[in-house]
């Protein structure tokens, strides 16, 4: 027997192709690239702000939990519908991706695929900076709600850094504008970074309206070997304290570049204790000099070697082999744990050791790779989920990486989002009343708690990472 | 399920497979399925899940036939795929689970056993395929149906297909063909052809033309007279069993043979050619001499090219693009050396379309069985093609050939486009050819 609910969706969404109910299907939409496979009891495929606004009236009255999705490619578990109810799958919502030349802003629907702005951005000479690895799949909607990042955090920020406006269901269906067209925009509480990284939790995002930059004009790119993963990271703050700014500067260690090496030669060196990739935008003339700079600081703090690429498609072969990473070390065992770590700068040398304390202590496999130079480290753990002795250690061991990212002054997460896994940690970085004040936010926009329930905001009493079944 | 039936079908569906996807999505771009159902459970990252979730007792066997099914098995996933997933032995194994659980009513499944089992294995059935084809349209029989609109009443959409085959030769010529073509000058090779059971009834003279072809590259053709189906409908379907008989038959007919390659001109025969040694890696009778068949066997562009491609092609000109066979770039991964020698000829301009590494929906009989949703792919293909303003779509598979001609068709291009097998493309500027 069909709920009232359920019969009601069916008048809002009468496209039959686009309300999905079968069991093949829900379990399609129950999963992410985190952990965890969940059941929805509906999926619906919405195409405009007005299908929206009714699926929302509807869950708001009826205490159906909604759960946003784009491409799930999320690491966090954001799209996961924990609770059951609707999973809101906005990827036919893409109809709208219009550059504004003169503002040079973007206005795109929420399932517009990322890279698609970039390349549309691109043809008319401007910038879309925002690079998270998985652009090419991923939706800007999505990328908004999680507030994701990618190896240009460092120069040119994340997501959020460039959302100037907002067009957003609240929970309760109405249609909302935040911000606007404008650069500058002080007007009242800024709603729109509120929603940024809001996790879908506050309402679901129907336009987006994006800064775009001009396009630099040249770009150069160099590939560090050292010898030491200490000097690496000291490498990384002498460069910065130059007063260079590269537009990314990336480490992988030594267990992910043999992991990428055996996956997909990039030709790497297997016997180095780190390698640092460093791109360099700007100017040409500027660049040159920063090259010959940034070369001269590495081989002083010791790096073994230093490698340049200026043409196109060397530059491509450099990062596309970082790219390779994350894929390359989930072959070390089936189930991949990746988490994003974020610290302060400085404290990258020190975050090293203890994950490599954490790493013995135990006894699982933990390698790393990340955005250096903002301090946005990916610890990853590999392990097999069939193995629960192996999980139980797994668990312990992610947990103590969060502890001590927080007690180096860092944070849960740097681009990756809070979702289920890191909710329970969420007390220790912002303390009792810091959370409390999240929470009234949450309940004052969502007081039947409708949207996305279950990601964020640890359930009371949970303490810590559960992984097993 | 009790736990012991769930392990048998866990190790026959392929679940421990399914543990290497870390369900990135990074293969939806790439699947053609999910392009135009727009749903995850027709993603290639959906499919494998629902396999896992289907051995763990979750979802019903029932439940996962219509992804199954649905799946073109075009293997553009796995190429897309950074973790090296092997999503073509997920598919494969959810097939076969498939099949032997399937209740398919009895005159359906005795008709397919027949097609299976008895016509592709038989060249004699596939000859008189051939003859009756040509007789269709030599007798006027053809013209006949398709004006009085008698060809409509065929089964499965078949009249669509019907239209679009080529001129079949007559039985004579057919009979006259040899065991053996010497090569034009010294020769620089031997090779033994593996004809194919459609490509040799249907698109006898492409045949033949890539006889041609491998001569004038200076190769030695001997023609097995008792090789048989290369089997790859039948693993496609499920039909694992039948598939190695046919395995063992050809590597035992062209062991006969000393010769420098196995060469085939269809992307997916080739497919399952070289995949022989996955298919029999059980069997320790087979399994060295299945890796020595695969070790040879090679597309028929892979081998003009490692032969130096083919000298003094007369000039033409003519813009071309490319619908590369899934089976031939994703399977086997010959991408370049068709293309290399499709603009090796002089005069033509090559237009490479977007998105070519797509299915065009044709996939074995996919679009016989799923013609509604091959032609949704197929008309996706073709907004890809128009913009290159070719007038000719080179193909490397009879069934993307097929189901190229008929997106012509669709789009009421016959006029201004054709497309044509690489073979008989490269034919049709030999000198020899011309001097005619």
């Amino acid at each position: 027997m069909n709920k009232q609910w359920q019969i009601e969706l069916e008048k809002i969404i009468k496209d039959k192709k686009r309300l999905l109910s079968n069991p093949a299907d829900l379990l399609s939409y129950g999963f992410d690239g985190s952990f965890g496979q969940y059941q929805p009891e509906r999926v619906v495929q919405p195409i405009n702000r007005e299908e929206v606004a009714d699926i929302m009236k509807l869950a708001n009255t009826f205490g159906v939990p909604v759960y946003p999705r784009g491409q799930a490619t999320c690491l966090s578990g954001g799209p996961l519908p924990v609770r059951g109810g609707i999973v809101l799958d906005t990827c036919k919502m893409k109809d709208k991706l219009t550059i504004d030349s003169e503002n040079l802003t973007a206005t795109v629907s929420p399932g517009v695929i990322t890279s698609k702005i970039k390349e549309a951005a691109e043809k008319e000479g401007f910038f879309y900076p925002p690079d998270p690895s998985s652009a090419h799949v991923s939706t800007i909607g999505g990328n908004v709600a999680e507030n994701s990042g990618g190896p240009r955090g460092l120069k040119y920020g994340v997501t959020g850094n460039y959302v100037l406006g907002l067009e957003v269901v609240t929970p309760q269906g109405e249609i909302i504008r935040t911000g606007g067209q404008t650069i500058k925009n002080v007007t009242g509480y800024n709603l729109t970074q509120l929603l940024v990284g809001s996790e879908g939790t506050l309402g679901v995002i129907t336009e987006v309206t994006l800064r775009l930059i001009p396009k630099p004009k040249s770009r150069v790119s160099l590939l560090v070997v050292f010898d030491d993963l200490v000097a690496s990271g000291k490498a990384i703050s002498g460069i910065l304290s130059s007063g260079i700014m590269p537009s990314a500067m990336e480490i992988i260690d030594q267990h992910c570049i043999n992991a990428v090496e055996r996956h997909k030669p990039a030709g790497y060196p297997v016997d180095a204790a780190a390698i640092l990739l460093i791109e360099l935008d700007g100017h040409p003339k500027a660049i040159e000099e920063e090259m010959v700079e940034a070369d001269r600081i590495c081989r002083e703090i010791g790096a073994r070697e230093v490698q340049t690429a200026s043409d196109e498609e060397d530059q491509k072969k450099l990062w596309e082999a970082r790219k390779l990473v994350s894929p390359a070390i989930a072959k070390i065992k089936p189930t991949k744990i990746s988490e994003d770590a974020t610290v302060p700068r400085s404290k990258i040398p020190e975050m090293f050791e203890r994950l490599s304390e954490i790493r013995e202590k135990y006894n699982v496999e933990l390698v790393v790779f990340g955005h250096a130079g903002d301090g946005n480290l990916h610890p990853n753990i590999l392990t097999d989920k069939r193995d629960q002795e192996e999980m139980k250690r797994v668990e312990m061991a992610v947990s103590e990486i969060f502890e001590s990212a927080i007690e180096v002054g860092g944070t849960l997460s740097g681009e990756h989002g809070i979702g289920t896994m890191k909710a329970p940690f969420m007390e220790k970085e912002l303390g009792k009343i810091g959370l409390e004040m999240m929470r009234r936010v949450k309940e004052a926009w969502d007081p039947n708690d409708v949207m996305n329930p279950g990601k964020i905001f640890p359930q009371d009493g949970q303490t810590k990472l559960v992984l097993t079944e | 399920m009790s736990t012991q039936s769930l392990k048998e079908l866990q190790e026959k569906i392929g679940y421990s497979y399914t543990f290497d996807c870390v369900q990135c999505g990074y293969c939806l771009p790439a699947c053609p399925t999910y392009e135009t159902m727009g749903k995850e459970t027709h993603s290639p990252r959906g499919r494998i899940n629902l396999v896992k979730m289907a051995a763990e007792g979750k979802l019903d066997l029932s439940d996962l036939r219509d992804p199954i099914e649905k799946c073109l098995g075009c293997q553009a996933c796995v190429t897309a795929c950074p973790t090296n997933t092997q999503y073509g032995k997920i598919l494969e194994g959810a097939k076969e689970v498939l099949n032997e659980e399937s209740t398919l009513p009895f005159p359906k499944k005795k008709v397919q056993d027949f097609i299976f089992n008895r016509v592709f294995p038989s060249s004699k059935w596939m000859d008189t395929i051939g003859h009756f084809t040509w007789a269709y349209q030599k007798t006027g029989l053809q013209k006949f149906a398709r004006k009085t609109g008698l060809s409509n009443f065929a089964p499965l959409n078949l009249a669509k297909f019907e239209q679009v085959l080529p001129n079949q030769v007559s039985p004579k010529v057919r009979s006259s063909r040899k065991g053996f073509y010497p090569a034009v000058g010294k020769a620089k090779a031997s090779v033994a052809f593996f004809k194919g059971c459609i490509m040799d009834s249907t698109f006898y003279s492409t045949n033949q033309n890539t006889i041609s072809l491998l001569n004038h590259a200076g190769a030695d053709v001997y023609i097995p007279d008792e090789q048989t189906c290369c089997g790859a409908l039948h693993a496609h379907s499920g039909e694992g069993d039948s598939a190695k008989v046919l395995a063992k038959r050809n590597i035992e007919q062209f062991e006969k043979y000393d010769v420098d390659y196995v060469v085939n001109n269809a992307g997916g025969c080739g497919a399952q050619l070289v995949e022989y040694d996955h298919l029999l890696k059980n069997d320790e009778q087979w399994r060295e001499r299945a890796i020595s068949f695969v070790r040879k066997s090679k597309d028929i562009s892979s081998v003009l090219f490692e032969l130096g491609g083919l000298p003094s092609l007369v000039e033409k000109q003519e813009v071309v693009t490319y619908q590369p066979s899934c089976h031939l770039t994703h399977v086997q991964k010959v991408t370049e050396a068709p293309k290399l020698l499709a603009k090796s000829a002089p005069g033509v301009t090559f237009k490479e379309m977007d998105d070519e590494q797509k299915c065009c929906g044709s996939a074995g009989i996919y679009n016989i069985v799923n013609y509604k949703e091959a032609m949704e792919i197929l008309d996706v293909k073709m907004a890809k093609v128009k913009p290159t303003h070719a007038a000719t779509i080179i193909t490397t598979n009879p069934g993307c050939l097929l189901q190229m001609k008929m997106g012509i068709q669709r789009e009421g291009l016959e006029e201004k486009v054709r497309a044509v097998h690489l073979v008989d493309f490269l034919f049709e500027r030999l000198p020899a050819q011309n001097s005619i």
